[in-house]
Formats: structure tokens, C-alpha cells, sequence
């Protein structure tokens, strides 16, 4: 997450300092580069490593203000060739800034990178600094995966704001057919001694050369496990619990009346939706189980993810933690994301936890998972790229479902109230975070309870 | 009507009532998935690694809790011929002896189906040569008929050192090669592999292969390639064999010293060192300094006892949350009497089956496996690495280096103040124990009499292969003729009765994963 450069619990500064990172992608254009750019410098920041993307298109248009056709990108456009190696530069230029000025480990460098002579510009620059480089290419022939991504991506680029269909597609063949002649793919003999992976035919198959380190294995694992099939992903919490209606925190409890309720309009939902080959996941709390069982269909328990450990303040009202503890109580409001109950957990561990749920949500199709306040929110700023300081404060109320459906570069989210109320179990940051306010300013923003 | 839950005495996992069995581990959610097992497949000349591979990672997948056995047809081979001539048995025109080699591969794929129908297993290694698409094809129609995923790794390799090495390592030494001297043991098996290179027909991705699922995996790691991966198992598989490596390093196991919760017998709970704890890290330091080692890495919990003794060594080391000992919930911090007087049936439960019992609100070692896969991981990712750890947690990481069953793991002795010096030989792993000569209490629990009530099923239990001995033989019958087998093989899938059957040892999650 965009916290303190603290990695996902592991990598400690006092001890080695980590060579910064550059990824670089390589392939012609429609390929699926700046998807993976983007996802990866989502999911890498997720897990606690500092990640930015450098889109050298974007460079461009903010050079040439405004795109003609494709004869920008013809090889003998001199003055074409002038202004976009000037991008890269200027690209290249920002991710030093970014490594080695403003805490980044990794920097994604997104671009066509298709020539020999370009890339060796870039491991120049990365010897010259110190960062070891990870190429990334995607290889694609498929024309129907091509069209594709110029439907789903480039259509609606800047560059093409002004023209219909038809003439943007057209024009953006042309565009491809400018690198293709000059494209040097990744070659087993000239490139052997370059860490690198080849991603072909949308994932169908890989190759691997001289992985370095732990963050190129699991940049490599990730991008194994990833793939572009429609699918769902569902979100929600459990039917409301009878601790929910305390107002207390944690334990294993079971619904409600209304909770069940909910989950029986859960399981019409899901009926309704008709949804295809759909896993179910729960954690291995009682509450999320119960809500699963009136599905009336198999489903998985995981106890990863199980709701956060808190510790000391298990089964707790908020009041009855700023009785017994006001001081944890301050000191988890002033840094929610970082915070550790005593005993217990941090978002920052709970994101640790989650860590193979994600890599197996990528893996899968449709899903729905049934889990937890904290949790939900983990999980939801995975897809919705939230911040470590965004994160804890997501609104992820009871009896809600969130459907999760990727599009171009994101997601989309719809929102789905499933009409059964509910206790709100959601606290806003109060205003005083000091650890000498008065219990008034500490219990300023619980929801109200029984 | 949704069904009424319990929760499971050992597991404290919450099933529907209805099920006769609480105490078996399993699965919760309604109708069982059938799994497609999958069948490995290794590839590739002799000496190119391929029985390291299956052995490393059969002990990887059962440590995980995937049942797995490995299905060496050399050794099938050494059963029919009892006594090994020379190369001659390898020519390709020793018509005789290609019988005999077919018969074994068959009557090893026997077992194989057996194992994944029958007995519970989930994957099978089948390591031999496998070097023709012949031989290959065979093996995809046996997959297909019975219903098991293919899943091919081949090692590439024609580096002259690595061939010799290997040769050196494990061939000169097996049991072929028992009445020769080293020079001819060599000079044979060279002859051996030339045998095989003529009619070597590598996995080719770009045609003849391009539809099935494989790995290649070239000059020991140096370059994969990856085709087809269908599963989350393939996907693992493949993520364990990009991280292994053969470099020779050492991995040092340790707890904590002695802490204060230890003297007094309390379990868990975050307390100091006593000061016979802080002498042994003063001995740890010496000790490690003594082993004159380039480049270690020291790893410890995040909880004090670990990290205090990391902090006489004055040297970096990395806190990892996932090496914390195991939590004991409700038993936090209390002593093993405490525990008998105030929660006397837990006490029992425990004793009953300790891997799987987990703590009220706490965890069971099979959590510990979980999460600490993380840490396996990039311990094999690692070179010289010291680990100080905890009981419970060193049980886990010894029970992976050798290989040792969940029935076993939670009652591996892991002293105070001694140091486990793991160093990997062969296919499996040498250990040196230390104790650095400071006293320190016992807190070793051993396993109760046997008349406590055995929990699960021995179908719940991991396969037990000590690293170097020889696998269990398998007590087939041998088979006389390729005719008989032939005959025997009539295939008819037998349902996968799934009921006793759970892969609950999975880490990430149930079966589901597996698809």
C-alpha cells in the first residue's frame, strides 16, 4: 500500500536495502501491456510494495496535444521518432525520481519496448542507478483477442476522441503495422542473460528466463495466475449477528432473525442472478457459514478469511474498549491500517492473510464471497485500488452485496442493498484522535446499538 | 430449511449436524466435488534431476496436505531384474529388456491408479524416463481413461558438470551400481544415457505438444517454460519448481532461549528471556561465527523471546509475523496442569489428535502449515539461513526438510538450546544437532499411551518417507506378462467415494482449489 515503505510485514528497512525494480513491457500495441502494468502495479501495492506505472503514451499526448493519425508512428517520421524517444527520456527521467528520491520500489515502465537498441537504452539507465530490470512481454496473434482490446481500450482513448468507430479501429491497425517490422521479440540466444517473461497467447503459455529474486517470482507467479475471462466477483458480509446488534466486535456468533432473513434473500439473489458454475467461499465463522447454508449450494471454507483478530478486545462494544483500553482505542484511530490489537491483528496482517484468497480469486471465475466487516474491506480495496489510508474506512454495510465486474483497466462496482435492515457497524474517524481525549470525542462516531 | 451447525470437537470447524461424523476432518458445504487426481509426469534423459524433482516436490505437496506418492520406475525395474548387468540393458535394440522396462512402466501406471482411486491419494509423481511420444501418448490415454489430469515436467539440461555431478551424487551410490568402483560406475552410466539420447523426443510447445499442460524446465532453473497450465495445483507446482534451486547452503533451526513463560511452564504468551535464555544467545552468536558462513540471513518472530536472541547476534534480521508460535486461544499463557483442571475435555481432544486440534480461538499445527507455507517458500528460494523460531513452529519447518507425517510433526523433539544444522544431500536432508551446552527446561509433551482414542482415519494421514531410505515397495504381485497385464487393466472408473476422503490438510482453503 502507498504507506510508510513498510512491505507487507517482511522486509524491514533497519536491515538490507532492496535494489529498486523496474519492469519494463515489450510488445507491439493491443497487447494487453498496459493491462498488466496497471494490474500489477495494483496488486504490488496492495501487498505492501511501493509500485508505479509510466505510461510513455501518456507522455506523448501531453506532448503533442493533439493525436493526427497513425503516421505519427511511422519509422520515417523523423520528427515523430524525435518527440517519442524525448517521452521515454522524460519517462525514464521521473522513474529515477520515483526510485530513488521518493521511496518507490518498483517502477513499471509501460511502453512498446520493441526494439533491441531501446531496450539496452533502458538497462543502461537502470545499471547507471542501481535498479535490477524485469522485462515483461506479451505475445499475441490471435486477431480476435486484438480487436478485442482495441474495442474494449482504445476506442476510448484520448487519441481517438474525435473519431467514429470504424475509423478509429482502422487507423490503429495501421499504427500496429508501423512496429511490426522493426519488432525484435526476446530472443533465447541474444537475450539470455536478461530476467524476463514472455506471456503468450493471453497466458496459454510462458517462458521464464533467470528470475533474480523474490519479487520477480512472484510478479511472475502473479502474472501466471491472472487471466481475462468475464466474469463476477460478489462481495458481501454475513447476515447481521447477534453480536452486531450489541454492538460488539468479533467473536462467533450466529444471525439473527433479521441476518437470516437476509440470508434467504441472499439465496433468491442468487437464484435470480443465475449465475454460471458460481463457488461459494465463507471463512470458518459460524456467522458467514449460517448465510451460506441457505444457499442451498456447496461452498468453501476459508480461514483466511476469517473476521480481524482483535486481540484483547474480542466480543467488545466500542464503549467497553474505551472503558478498558482508551489508550489502544486513540492509538488505533490515529493509524487504523498499521494498528495491532493486542493479541490480535492489524489490516496490515489481515492483508498478509489475504494474500492467497486474492491469488485465488484471480485464478477462478465467478464467486461470491461471504466474509467479514474488515475483510470486505481488504478485499475490496484489492479491486478498487484504495489506499492503506483509504482502506479501514470503506463502507461495507450489512446486508449489501457489491458486484465486482473488471472492465477495461478497473472494475466495476454496482451496489446492491438486498432490503433487510440492518445495524450500521460503520465508524467514521472521529475528529479527536489524541490519546487525551475526553470519551465523548472517542465514542463520537459509533453507530448506535442495543 | 438451512441445516443446524456444530462445531467439530477437534477442528472447531462448524459442519451441518446432520453429518454422523463431527470428529472427521472434512469439508464443509453439501455435495462432495470429485477432484480430478493428476498424474505428473516427469521427463527427460537420466541424470537431469527428475527423480530430485519428484521427491522434493511429493514432499512439498504431502507437507502442504495433498496426498502424493512418487512412482520411480527404476525402481520397479530393480524388482524384475534383480541383479543389474551393465548399460546393455538400456540399448535400444535389447529386445528382452524393453519388454521388461514396458511391463514395469505398466505395472507401476497400475499402482498409480490405485493410488488415486482407492487409496486417497491426489497426485502421483510418475518419474522414469518418459522420453518418446509414444511412451508419452500412453500415458495421456491411461490418464484419460480414468479420469486424471497429465501434468508433464521435463528437465533440460546438457551442461557436461551438472550430468557428472548428479552421476556422482546419486547414481555411483545406487544400488545398480552396488559391486562397482566409482570410475566404472561413471563410465556406465554415460553409456546409459547415450542409450536413450537416439530416440529423445523432447516436449515441443510450438507443434506436436502445443495442447498439453507441462513444464520445462531448463539447465536446472534457469530458464521455465510453461504451457497450459489448467489448475490451481499445476499453478503451484509450477510456482515451487521456479523457486527450488541446488545451490549447497545450510539451514540453521533454532527457537528462542529459554524464556521466563518456560520456566514457570506457561504456554505462549509474549514474554523475555530468563538469563539462562540470554546465555544461550551469547552461545548462538559464538556458534554462528564459528560456521564462518558468507551471507546469512537471520530470520526471527515478531515475538520478543525470538527477537531478543537475534539481538545478540549483531548482525540484520528480518521479523516475520508468520513464524509466531502457535496461538493457544483460551489456553494462552496458561500451564499444562491449568489447562487439565480448567478445560479438561480440550485436554483430552488435544491429546487425541494434535494436528488437527485447534485451540478455542486459537489455531492447530495444520493452520501452522498454512501459514507458513509463505515461509517454506522463501526459505527454498534462500541460501545459509538461521531461522529462531518456536516449538511448535520448528516442529512444522523440520517436519517439511524430513519429511516427516502429520501424525508425526506435532511430536518431533525440539529442544531449548539447540541448534538443528539442516544441509541438503542427495535427495533429501542431512541434519546435525547442536545443543550448545546452556541448561534449559524440557517443554517436550510426550505423545499420551495408546489408549487414548485415535481421532481421524489414517486416510487423513500424509505419506511417511524417510528421506534417504528406499520408498516403500509397493506389495503388488509382479506381473508375469505384458499379456496378463494387458488383460488386468480393464478400467472401470470407480466412483471416487468421497465421504471419508477430505483434503482438509489444504492449506489455502478445501478441495475447490484442486480443480
Amino acid at each position: 500500500m502507498r504507506g510508510c515503505g513498510q512491505s507487507w510485514g517482511r522486509d524491514r528497512a533497519v536491515c538490507m536495502t532492496n535494489c529498486p525494480t523496474l519492469i519494463v513491457t515489450v510488445g507491439l500495441p493491443a497487447r494487453g501491456k498496459t493491462y498488466i502494468s496497471k494490474k500489477l502495479t495494483r496488486y504490488l501495492n496492495w501487498i505492501g510494495v511501493p509500485t508505479k506505472e509510466f505510461n510513455v503514451g501518456q507522455y506523448r499526448r501531453r506532448c503533442v496535444k493533439i493525436y493526427k493519425s497513425f503516421e505519427f508512428f511511422s519509422p520515417d517520421n523523423e520528427e515523430g521518432l524525435k518527440i517519442r524517444k524525448q517521452c521515454a527520456s522524460t519517462a525514464l527521467n521521473d522513474v529515477q525520481q520515483y526510485l530513488s528520491s521518493e521511496g518507490g520500489q518498483v517502477a513499471v515502465f509501460d511502453a512498446t519496448n520493441t526494439t533491441r537498441e531501446r531496450r539496452n537504452v533502458i538497462i543502461k539507465f537502470a545499471d547507471q542507478n542501481g535498479y535490477k530490470v524485469f522485462f515483461v512481454e506479451s505475445i499475441c496473434e490471435d486477431p480476435d483477442v486484438i480487436n478485442a482490446n482495441i474495442v474494449q481500450v482504445k476506442l476510448g482513448s484520448p487519441d481517438y476522441a474525435d473519431c467514429n468507430t470504424d475509423e478509429a479501429v482502422e487507423d490503429f491497425m495501421k499504427r500496429i503495422k508501423c512496429y511490426e517490422n522493426s519488432y525484435e521479440t526476446l530472443d533465447e540466444v541474444l537475450d539470455k542473460d536478461l530476467s524476463y517473461i514472455k506471456v503468450m497467447d493471453v497466458g496459454q503459455r510462458y517462458l521464464v528466463n533467470r528470475v533474480m529474486d523474490h519479487i520477480q517470482s512472484r510478479i511472475v507467479y502473479y502474472l501466471m495466475n491472472i487471466h481475462i475471462t468475464p466474469r463476477s466477483i460478489y462481495l458481501c458480509r454475513h447476515g447481521e449477528s447477534d453480536l452486531n446488534i450489541k454492538g460488539k466486535i468479533g467473536g462467533d456468533s450466529g444471525l439473527s432473525e433479521r441476518g437470516k432473513k437476509f440470508a434467504r434473500h441472499l439465496g433468491d439473489f442468487i437464484h435470480e442472478q443465475n449465475i454460471k458454475d458460481l463457488k461459494v467461499w465463507t471463512s470458518q465463522m459460524k456467522r458467514t457459514i449460517q448465510t451460506a447454508e441457505a444457499l442451498g449450494v456447496p461452498y468453501e471454507q476459508w480461514k483466511a478469511l476469517n473476521e480481524i483478530d482483535a486481540g484483547v478486545c474480542e466480543e467488545m462494544s466500542y464503549e467497553e474498549i474505551q472503558e478498558h483500553y482508551p489508550l489502544e482505542f486513540a492509538l488505533r484511530d490515529q493509524d487504523k491500517y498499521r494498528y495491532r490489537y493486542p493479541k490480535g491483528e492489524s489490516y496490515e496482517d489481515l492483508v498478509q492473510r489475504l494474500e492467497p484468497v486474492i491469488m485465488e480469486l484471480e485464478r477462478q471465475e465467478n464467486v461470491l464471497v461471504i466474509c467479514h466487516q474488515a475483510v470486505m474491506r481488504c478485499l475490496l480495496a484489492y479491486f478498487l485500488d484504495k489506499s492503506a489510508e483509504e482502506l479501514p474506512y470503506l463502507k461495507c454495510p450489512l446486508h449489501t452485496v457489491l458486484k465486482l465486474t473488471p472492465v477495461a483497466y478497473g472494475c466495476k462496482v454496482e451496489s446492491i442493498s438486498l432490503k433487510v435492515e440492518a445495524v450500521n457497524t460503520h465508524r467514521e474517524r472521529p475528529e479527536n484522535v489524541t490519546v487525551n481525549r475526553s470519551r465523548e470525542e472517542a465514542l463520537q462516531t459509533v453507530p448506535s446499538h442495543l | 430449511m438451512p441445516r443446524e451447525l456444530t462445531q467439530n470437537r477437534i477442528q472447531k470447524i462448524w459442519i451441518p449436524s446432520k453429518d454422523d461424523k463431527p470428529a472427521v476432518p472434512r469439508r464443509a458445504g453439501g455435495p462432495y466435488f470429485t477432484n480430478s487426481p493428476t498424474v505428473i509426469v516427469m521427463v527427460g534423459l537420466p541424470a537431469r534431476g527428475k527423480t530430485y524433482i519428484s521427491k522434493k516436490l511429493t514432499r512439498y505437496l504431502n507437507w502442504t496436505g495433498v496426498p502424493t506418492k512418487v512412482f520411480n520406475v527404476g525402481e520397479y525395474r530393480r524388482e524384475a531384474v534383480k541383479q543389474y548387468s551393465s548399460y546393455d540393458f538400456f540399448r535400444p535394440d535389447n529386445q528382452e529388456a524393453m519388454k521388461i522396462r514396458k511391463q514395469c512402466a505398466l505395472s507401476a501406471l497400475t499402482d498409480v491408479k490405485s493410488y488415486l482411486l482407492e487409496e486417497g491419494g491426489q497426485v502421483a509423481v510418475f518419474d522414469a524416463t518418459n522420453t518418446t511420444r509414444d511412451r508419452r501418448e500412453m500415458i495421456l490415454n491411461f490418464g484419460k481413461e480414468n479420469g486424471f489430469k497429465v501434468f508433464f515436467i521435463e528437465s533440460v539440461c546438457e551442461d557436461p558438470n551438472v550430468v557428472a555431478t548428479n552421476i556422482m551424487e546419486v547414481k555411483v551410490s545406487c544400488p545398480d551400481y552396488k559391486d562397482c568402483n566409482k570410475t566404472d560406475a561413471m563410465e556406465d552410466f554415460l553409456k546409459r544415457i547415450e542409450c536413450y539420447r537416439a530416440s529423445y523426443q523432447p516436449l515441443d510447445p510450438d507443434n506436436y505438444d502445443r495442447d498439453i499442460s507441462f513444464i520445462k524446465v531448463i539447465d536446472v532453473g534457469r530458464r521455465f517454460l510453461v504451457n497450459r497450465i489448467q489448475d490451481y495445483i499445476q499453478s503451484k507446482i509450477v510456482y515451487y519448481l521456479m523457486n527450488i534451486h541446488v545451490q549447497p547452503r545450510t539451514i540453521y533451526l533454532c527457537r528462542h532461549g529459554e524464556s521466563e513463560h518456560n520456566v514457570l511452564g506457561q504456554i505462549g504468551g509474549d514474554s523475555g528471556l530468563s538469563s539462562r535464555g540470554k546465555k544461550f544467545s551469547g552461545a548462538l552468536s559464538r556458534f554462528m561465527e564459528e560456521q564462518n558462513l558468507k551471507n546469512l540471513k537471520v530470520w526471527t518472530s515478531q515475538l520478543k523471546r525470538t527477537i531478543q536472541t537475534a539481538e545478540t547476534l549483531s548482525m540484520p534480521y528480518e521479523q516475520w509475523k508468520a513464524l509466531n508460535e502457535i496461538d493457544a486461544g483460551i489456553c494462552e499463557e496458561m500451564t499444562y496442569e491449568q489447562i487439565k483442571e480448567r478445560y479438561p475435555e480440550e485436554f483430552a481432544l488435544r491429546d487425541q489428535d494434535k494436528y488437527y486440534y485447534r485451540y478455542p480461538t486459537g489455531e492447530s499445527y495444520q493452520d501452522l502449515v498454512q501459514r507458513l507455507e509463505p515461509v517454506i517458500m522463501e526459505l527454498e528460494r534462500q541460501e545459509n539461513v538461521l531461522v529462531i523460531c518456536h516449538q511448535a513452529v520448528m516442529r512444522c519447518l523440520l517436519a517439511y526438510f524430513l519429511d516427516k507425517s502429520a501424525d508425526e510433526m506435532p511430536y518431533l523433539k525440539c529442544p531449548l538450546h539447540t541448534v538443528l544444522k539442516l544441509t541438503p544431500v542427495a535427495y533429501g536432508c542431512k541434519v546435525e544437532s547442536i545443543y550448545l551446552n546452556v541448561e534449559a527446561v524440557n517443554t517436550h509433551r510426550e505423545r499420551p499411551e495408546q489408549d487414548v482414542k485415535r481421532g481421524p482415519s489414517t486416510l487423513m494421514r500424509r505419506n511417511s518417507v524417510t528421506p534417504l531410505a528406499s520408498p516403500e515397495p509397493t506389495k503388488k504381485p509382479r506381473i508375469k506378462s505384458l499379456d496378463d497385464h494387458m488383460a488386468s487393466t480393464s478400467t472401470s472408473l470407480s466412483g471416487f467415494a468421497a465421504s471419508d476422503i477430505s483434503t482438509a490438510g489444504q492449506p489455502l482453503l478445501g478441495k475447490a482449489c484442486l480443480t
